[in-house]
């Protein structure tokens, strides 16, 4: 049976109250009548027989490129970087996708006489993976075989010898990638698309560089210029990372990308409700739905939370394909529309979103004010294609208890991101000119990124950049449930209930405004027409 | 007319640089133009006598009418009319070189003003310079064959607790007077100071201001521990000295050993004075001017203005005294009035005694001046430091000894709450033990206030004036006008509100205006003087100041990282088991603790130690860091300060701090052949070995103390906050808390973060792959 597609559900007085994610929790609003609900489309069957299609892949590449097999040779340097701990959200079941794709791509290489291969957690500025979750991302016995001769390991983008500079893009952008990439003969890139920005040239460009070449798409005019960012064919970002992207392939770095599709079956059993429709659950769910919000409401916030990160998402496979970088992202970005576009007409005057206990960055960790902000107007906000679900002035309201929490190994230079710089201002281009140079090149920061587990220093500013496009575009940022001194540092307005925020946005847009709420996750991506 | 009759006069006065001697050379310079002052100072140790008179009489603002008055030759005519000699009233002699003895004892009037005005004063010293002070003014001026008028202040109290009319007279024909040997009561109170320093120095005794020093310091080390000791050992001898003073003078009838002292001075300035032509001005209480030098002036804190600020901040209900009891006050300015008035008129062959009072003409009830005061402090209400009015109550009155048994009561038990906190592992975080402190340090100050005050509330004897009063009728229009000492015409209601109170909030330095504070709060000013690019050095503590842990936690998570689950449940089991012993010696002596700790490294890896200390970073210390504290140290650096920890922690647990400090100095214990030994290399850096080290490095690198900067959260690394000349308290224990407050120092409070993980137990996780155990014992 072909999977159902999403749809905007106009809401009437006979629509039950609407679950929205919030934190570690949900909350359950009865929104006005005539408000709109966007439900993602429903899982697109998966590949069953996952081995095959990655051997076909391998086998079957892409664009002007050989199979991979011809690829590998004797004596040649082997180089096979796998998107970080940022993928997928959640973390999938085991085995993980990385896994199962890079045990055959090892296969080929040894059948081919391959020795040097080294395997990198490609996390740019992100935090070092674990042992445990480098172990579920490639699987023990990759693990077993490589980590303890130091040939997989986290990539550092501080080694003062780890890096190469291969030069400036005609915009003067600056390109600099992984010493061992560039000395590879080839590198195979294993990438899990799990939104549309991810994935092309960005997976090495980003992914094994680092401040210098980062800072050039990574800042403040590159995310208001790109409308959004998630729309390759509108996205300053994508265009830069593309850019970057063809520099290194001219200068001969030989890229073999590997690029999978998941489905948006997100949520095990018992959380399947939670891509259920609120009118189709039966009694039983519901039942189970209410005693988990009174339980989850009881505990203690670290024990929800430790709930919630066990949580391993029962993803299908919807595609693989591999070869040429651009040639493979193309039918990529077709496989992500497939299952994430939803068409939605018009825009409305206020967005409001539940936000889950997951962003890219608290994978393990916790979910800090900052990363609420960046998970809601970063991320949820420019989940569209067209233009902006919520209209120019319009306002959006997010539901999160946006506590003043931070994980203080992952998250360090956050800490003083919201202690020094968000009480100073809250103003993208002000932050970035007054202290994004100190931060980034803070020698503590990156002692702790470099040895520990802390996202680079840099980090918090980006997250904050990602949310410069909606701060410029929309009126006013309400938090529904958010503790109100975390809220009001980073310079939004809280609110106890829907109803309070509902009242709150009224002064901003008017008696009577059109409501649009989106319900993801599971994640779709709007479709704006 | 007085300014002719004093025309041409040299007058001497001792303790001009009180409340009353400052008036009264105001008075004279103002109102007497010709004549000359030769002022007796004591100098101290940092001024000398000019000096003393330079900053605490002419600077004083009772001299700035005069100031204004006399334009640029202020000066110059101070320097004409004053000379200064420096001298001490209570040494013989008066401790005076030939060239001032012979300008002090030439003088045709002196006027005594210098006493231990302090209720609570040790027996001995009141005795020193109340009673024998004026005997050696006679005795000198006997030595010389000199004759001047001396006019001696007293004291109307030296009257005694007792009811009824007290007159003018000597009181060695009063019944108010039991006879008491005067000489016998000097070389008692000589004798009680040396017995009680005897008794000081047995050895119970020493060891009992041992264990207070310990209590107070906790363990700070031998030299700052023996100067605690015997601060504690003089400290105890002046309180029984004081003790003994206000038993001895109670015991005569007397409320005070100021009194006592007073009275007895009298009675031998009487037996002794021979040819010496006396009188003697007594006043009541003085408090603050009519009129001049300016309505309100006032120096110092004086008796009721103390019990009624902390009334008007509602930290006092209850008044030591009787609502109709009679509260005989006298402003500053009648009294010096009176006593030049006596000056100019001269000596009678008998002596003569003035009481300069109001309580029999114009007598002040308590419970007039306390709803005055009420009713002026609800139009003026003392705000708090939030800013919030604080409410003041219904004044309830009690005898001064019912109330002093409340406070009594109310302070051992915020005693006995002081030592449970000083013994919990609490700290600073919530501000909690700091404002515990304050009360206290309040509740100390007021219960000293009711002791001191308490019997003056209670004093029911009425004051006689007559003589003072013929005084006064003698004068002329003129002298009156300019000299007025008549009681009679205080209007006690504008005297409160608009003289006295006024002048008493600003002296108390209380809020009367609800407005927050502008500006940058004391705490802002300390934080960025400790930051500012002047500073040379910053010197950090680790445990409790940086990190919410220890030594013991440390060690537990490398020992565990390697072991077993089996091995791990009995480390815990054995640690746990131990705790409590370790804790003692800890707090015992931290050099000794860190010695015998350190011995369980013995034959652990070093190579091992060093890989897993790196994974602690992120597994304990990160964990339990202060990210404020954090901060700060890199705040120092991006001042251009030198960072260094000092810690006795273990080198190689630190080891992954490095990046953060310029240099570091820990523990270390040797290894041989790639195993720790045990025995570490140096003395540990704790207590003053820290101090001491800290200052070794910054001298070796040109860095000033005074330019340094300290933080510490412990009392036992008081030796490296007393070091620098920036100490700052972080997350302070009990203790420092006092401490830093009372000596204003910085104190910060550094919270982990919330929402970091908290392990049970301080244990290593075990990694999957790594080379096999080799456990550390």
């Amino acid at each position: 049976m072909p999977a159902r597609q999403g749809l905007v559900l106009e809401v009437d007085r006979s629509t039950p109250p609407i679950l929205f994610h919030h934190g570690e929790g949900f909350r359950f609003e009865k929104l006005p009548s005539g408000s709109r609900v966007i439900y993602p489309n429903e899982p697109v069957e998966p590949i069953e027989d996952v081995d095959s299609a990655i051997r076909d892949a391998l086998a079957n590449p892409l664009g002007d490129s050989p199979p991979l097999e011809a690829l590998l040779q004797p004596g040649m340097k082997l180089t096979i970087a796998f998107d970080d701990i940022s993928l997928p959200l959640p973390q999938m079941q085991a085995p993980d996708i990385r896994g199962r794709i890079i045990e055959q791509v090892l296969d080929l290489a040894a059948n081919a006489g391959v020795d040097d291969v080294h395997l990198i957690a490609a996390l740019a500025l992100h935090r070092r993976m674990t042992e445990a979750e480098l172990r579920h991302a490639v699987g023990d016995r990759v693990y077993d075989a490589f980590a303890p001769h130091g040939q997989l390991y986290n990539f550092d983008a501080e080694d003062p010898d780890g890096l190469s500079h291969l030069g400036e893009t005609d915009h003067g952008e600056e390109v600099v990638i992984s010493k061992r990439a560039v000395e590879s003969d080839l590198i195979v890139y294993v990438n899990i698309n799990l939104v549309s920005m991810d994935g092309g040239h960005k997976s090495v460009a980003t992914g094994l560089s680092g401040y210098t070449a980062l800072r050039h798409h990574h800042n403040v005019e590159t995310m208001r210029r790109s409308r959004s960012f998630m729309d390759q064919e509108n996205s300053e970002l994508h265009t830069k990372n593309w850019r970057q992207g063809r520099l290194i392939r001219d200068a001969g770095v030989k890229i073999f990308q590997i690029e999978t599709t998941l489905n948006n079956n997100t949520f095990p059993e018992p959380w399947d409700f939670l891509q259920k429709r609120e009118w189709e659950m039966n009694a039983k769910e519901r039942m189970f739905l209410f005693g988990t919000k009174k339980f989850l409401d009881k505990i203690p916030r670290k024990a929800a939370r430790s709930i919630f990160q066990g949580i391993r998402a029962p993803f299908g496979l919807t595609s693989i394909q591999a070869g040429e970088v651009e040639a493979v992202h193309e039918v990529t970005t077709a496989n992500v529309y497939r299952q994430h576009l939803v068409r939605v007409e018009g825009q409305t005057d206020i967005l409001s979103m539940g936000l889950p206990y997951l962003g890219p960055y608290n994978v393990n960790s916790i979910m800090n004010p900052i990363l609420v902000a960046c998970l809601g107007l970063g991320y949820f906000f420019n989940l569209y294609k067209g233009k902006p679900l919520v209209r120019e002035g319009g306002v959006v309201i997010m539901s999160h208890p946006t506590p003043q929490e931070f994980h203080p190994v992952h998250h360090p230079s956050y800490i003083d991101f919201f202690e020094e710089v968000l009480a100073d201002s809250t103003d993208p281009e002000k932050i970035e000119h007054k202290y994004e140079k100190r931060y980034a090149e803070d020698e503590w920061y990156r002692h702790l990124y470099r040895t520990s587990y802390a996202y680079h220093g840099v980090h918090p500013f980006y997250m904050w950049y990602w949310c410069s496009h909606a701060l410029e575009h929309v009126g006013e940022v309400i938090i529904v449930g958010g503790e109100e001194r975390a809220v009001k540092r980073m310079g939004f307005r809280s609110a106890t209930t829907m109803r309070d925020a509902l009242e709150m946005a009224t002064d901003v847009v008017g008696r009577d405004p059109s409501l649009t709420h989106i319900h993801n996750p599971p994640v779709l991506m709007a479709d704006v027409v | 007319m007085i300014s002719e009759s004093l025309a041409g006069k040299r007058i001497a006065v001792t303790g001009s640089t009180g409340f009353l001697g400052t008036a009264l050379v105001e008075r004279i310079l103002r109102e007497v133009p010709d004549c000359e002052l030769v002022l007796l100072v004591r100098p101290t140790r940092r001024n000398s006598a000019e000096r003393r008179v330079q900053r605490e009489i002419l600077r004083n603002d009772a001299f700035d009418s005069l100031r204004s008055q006399w334009g640029e030759s202020f000066e110059e005519t101070c320097d004409q009319r004053i000379s200064v000699v420096s001298g001490d009233v209570s040494a013989d002699g008066l401790g005076l070189s030939d060239l001032d003895r012979r300008l002090f004892i030439s003088a045709d009037v002196i006027i005594h003003s210098a006493a231990t005005v302090s209720f609570d004063s040790p027996l001995d010293s009141s005795i020193e310079i109340n009673l024998l002070g004026p005997n050696r003014i006679v005795q000198l001026l006997n030595e010389e064959a000199v004759t001047p008028h001396l006019i001696a202040v007293s004291t109307c109290y030296v009257a005694g607790n007792r009811r009824g009319a007290a007159n003018e007279e000597l009181l060695a024909g009063t019944p108010f007077q039991v006879k008491v040997d005067w000489r016998a009561e000097v070389d008692a109170a000589r004798r009680t100071r040396s017995d009680l320093d005897a008794r000081s120095r047995v050895p119970e005794e020493l060891k009992r201001f041992g264990k207070g020093a310990r209590e107070e310091l906790g363990a700070a080390g031998l030299p700052m521990l023996a100067a605690k000791t015997e601060q504690l050992r003089e400290a105890w001898v002046n309180d029984q000295m004081v003790e003994a003073g206000r038993s001895r003078a109670t015991s005569l009838g007397w409320p005070d050993v100021y009194t006592y002292s007073k009275a007895l001075g009298e009675t031998a300035l009487i037996e002794l004075h021979g040819e010496i032509p006396i009188s003697i001005v007594r006043p009541s209480i003085i408090e603050s001017a009519w009129e001049q030098p300016a309505p309100g002036w006032i120096r110092g804190f004086r008796m009721a203005e103390p019990l009624i600020v902390s009334f008007a901040k509602g930290e006092l209900n209850t008044f030591p005294g009787y609502p109709e009891g009679i509260i005989d006050v006298i402003p500053v300015d009648m009294v010096a009035a009176a006593i030049i008035a006596v000056a100019a008129k001269g000596p009678e062959t008998e002596p003569e005694i003035f009481q300069v009072a109001s309580g029999s003409t114009n007598p002040l009830q308590f419970k007039v001046l306390l709803d005055t005061a009420m009713e002026w402090f609800q139009e003026h209400p003392v705000y708090d430091s939030n800013g919030h009015p604080t409410a003041s109550t219904e004044w309830k009155y009690a005898g001064s000894s019912g109330l002093e048994e409340q406070l009594d009561r109310v302070v051992k038990a915020f005693d006995v709450a002081a030592k449970v906190i000083n013994r919990l592992p609490i700290r600073g975080e919530s501000s909690f033990t700091s404002k515990f402190a304050e009360r206290r340090q309040n509740l100390d100050q007021i219960k000293g206030y009711v002791n001191i005050y308490g019997a003056y509330g209670k004093c029911e004897a009425i004051y006689g004036i007559d003589r003072t009063l013929a005084l006064w009728e003698s004068l002329t229009d003129q002298d009156r006008s300019q000299f007025g000492f008549d009681p009679r015409v205080i209007d006690w209601h504008h005297y409160i509100t608009e003289v006295h109170l006024p002048t008493v909030v600003i002296q108390a330095r209380v809020k009367t205006t609800p407005e927050k504070r502008s500006g940058p709060s004391r705490s802002e000013r300390l934080r960025s003087a400790v930051l500012d690019p002047g500073r040379h050095f910053a010197a950090f503590d680790l445990e409790n100041t940086l990190i919410a842990s220890n030594v013991v936690e440390s060690y537990a998570w490398l020992a565990t990282r390697r072991l077993n689950p089996k091995q791990r449940f009995e480390f815990a089991l054995r640690t746990l088991s131990e705790t409590p012993g370790l804790w003692r010696r800890d707090k015992r002596d931290r050099t000794d603790f860190l010695r015998y700790f350190y011995q369980r490294y013995k034959g652990a890896p070093l190579g091992q130690l060093q890989a897993d200390a790196a994974e602690m970073l992120s597994e304990l210390i990160l964990i339990k860091s202060f990210p404020a504290g954090l901060r700060r140290v890199r705040a120092h650096r991006a001042a251009g300060h030198q960072t260094v920890l000092i810690t006795g922690a273990l080198d190689i647990a630190v080891e992954p701090l490095r990046p953060l400090f310029d240099h570091i100095i820990a523990a270390q214990i040797d290894n041989k052949n790639g195993k720790l030994t045990g025995e570490m290399i140096d003395v540990p850096p704790t207590g003053e070995v820290r101090a001491q080290l800290m200052i070794e490095w910054a001298e070796q690198n040109g860095l000033l103390p005074e330019q340094g900067v300290a933080y510490a959260d412990s009392a036992s690394d008081l030796p490296m906050l007393e070091a620098v000349g920036y100490p700052v308290a972080v997350n302070p224990e009990t203790r420092l808390v006092t401490i830093a407050e009372k000596r204003g120092w910085l104190t910060e409070n550094w919270p982990k973060t919330s929402g970091a993980p908290k392990p049970l137990l301080p244990m290593g996780q075990r990694p999957k792959v790594k080379p096999p155990h080799q456990g550390v014992r």
